[in-house]
């Protein structure tokens, strides 16, 4: 079903639109949930900072940043907590489902960023950003989608790794180590963080430049007048 | 692969792809106000769930060379109520109940009768500091025995001077590395550090390792599990 293409005849028999089934059903969930639980992460997270806004000793503390109350999920330590112990394993769930389906269906190759990509991304970058002219559309994801889209999962994955270096310092003493300790593996995990929240913004521009159809593909599945022929 | 369709037709198509999104709506649970307090709750405990799933008894805490340190000025003293609840160390004894052959007052004489251990471990906060710290006591496992403890039974619980209460795991009871710690950086422990006696267990996050103990209860019933816990902190906290 995936990548099927439609020609869709308009009622007054008039008009033809082409459709391409972009995003399968499992895609869709987990990009939603995923979406949801990485804001409540995020937002419990900031608010679990709070709690020691420092990277540094605790005596003497010196405060690292203010992080605003408002701008964080849960309200204090304890409710913080809560929020992050749970959604982290729809956001777990949710990723492997993702990382499993991709690899089994074969179709991480159209999104995997790979050396020969490379040269595409300055190209893509320099049409975005400054004015530069449109690329042919070769392939399903572009170099830029491709880095973006590949490191987002190496994000999630580090995301999830120094989560559980601070989370379980003793029984994955050998993840911490790797990290250079508890004390590291805290910065690291709030480091890739903000480089996600970074890919989450490049995400949300990116999604609003290539408009209304291209967003409802992650909705309903379809996008219409997909710049690509048949594949 | 191309076929053909029709407006309406794929109109109704993607409006039942859309509804088939609605698995998605599930998480609206955490936006009831209602439902929100027992679902996280319930998220909490499976995070316990699983961690006690992850907890290995052989699987030792890191220790750290003398000069890895944090200055003993340096470590702080949390506490919820006061500093120092003024035991009076003259007259203090370990109330021990519950499954055990031995129960009654234990002087701090008694349980120093039993091998000391001195360690150099982390000392993890659930606010996000750590620091290094040098602890010496009594293996908890070590005093179990002395005191007949049916060490089948699920938890041991402690009460303080300051009325703050916590529980542990058996398993994490009977970890090498679970103190009853009398000692910090080779002195009998400050006031303000839970003097005489506390726990200290490198496994467990830090407001488990309650100060200032006064009694001691081995039960496998739980009516209360602990200060923070008992307010929505995780039960379990195993590092």
């Amino acid at each position: 079903m995936h990548d099927a293409m439609l020609e869709i005849m308009s009622d007054k028999g008039d008009q033809v639109t082409t459709a391409v089934y972009e995003h399968p059903l499992i895609v869709r969930w987990c990009h939603w949930l995923n979406a949801i639980s990485l804001f409540v992460l995020a937002g419990s997270g900031l608010q679990i900072f709070r709690a020691f806004p420092s990277f540094g000793p605790k005596i003497p503390q010196h405060v690292l940043i203010n992080w605003p109350k408002a701008y964080a999920i849960g309200g204090w330590l304890g409710g913080a907590l809560q929020w992050h112990l749970t959604f982290m394993w729809i956001y777990l769930g949710t990723g492997l489902v993702y990382v499993g389906y991709q690899l089994f269906s074969g179709h991480f190759r159209q999104i995997l960023f790979l050396p020969r990509d490379l040269g595409g991304v300055w190209p893509m970058v320099r049409h975005y950003f400054f004015f530069g002219r449109k690329p042919a559309v070769t392939e399903a994801y572009n170099s830029l989608q491709k880095q973006a889209y590949t490191a987002a999962i190496g994000l999630g994955v580090l995301s999830v790794l120094t989560g559980l270096a601070i989370w379980k310092p003793v029984q994955f003493s050998w993840l911490g180590w790797l990290m250079g300790g508890f004390h590291y593996a805290r910065i690291w995990h709030f480091a890739v963080m903000w480089a996600i929240i970074f890919f989450l913004f490049g995400h949300l521009v990116m999604v609003v430049l290539h408009g209304w159809n291209n967003f409802v593909s992650m909705l309903t599945g379809w996008k219409k007048n997909p710049e690509y022929g048949p594949r | 692969m191309i076929t053909r369709s029709y407006e309406g037709k794929f109109k109704r198509m993607n409006r039942r792809e859309l509804l088939k999104l609605a698995p998605v709506l599930a998480l609206g649970t955490f936006a009831i106000p209602k439902y929100r307090g027992r679902a996280l709750k319930r998220g909490l405990a499976f995070s316990d769930w699983v961690s006690a799933r992850m907890f290995r008894s052989g699987h030792l805490a890191a220790i750290f060379a003398d000069m890895q340190l944090t200055p003993f000025a340096k470590f702080p003293v949390n506490d919820y109520d006061v500093d120092d609840p003024g035991v009076d160390l003259d007259k203090w004894t370990l109330a021990v109940s519950g499954s055990v052959e031995k129960p009654g007052d234990y002087t701090l004489a008694a349980i120093q009768t039993l091998p000391k251990f001195r360690q150099n471990t982390r000392h993890v906060c659930v606010e996000g500091w750590d620091v290094i710290g040098r602890f010496g006591g009594a293996r908890l496992a070590d005093y179990l025995k002395m005191i007949g403890a049916d060490l089948s039974a699920g938890f041991v619980t402690v009460g303080c001077a300051d009325d703050y209460y916590e529980s542990i795991d058996m398993a994490t009871a009977l970890h090498p590395q679970t103190l009853l710690c009398y000692e910090m950086y080779d002195e009998p422990l400050t006031r303000s550090h839970g003097a005489p006696l506390r726990l200290q267990i490198p496994t467990k996050i830090g407001y488990k390792q309650a100060k200032y103990l006064t009694d001691l209860k081995v039960t496998s019933v739980l009516e209360r599990v602990g200060y923070w816990e008992d307010q929505g902190y995780s039960e379990f906290y195993g590092l």
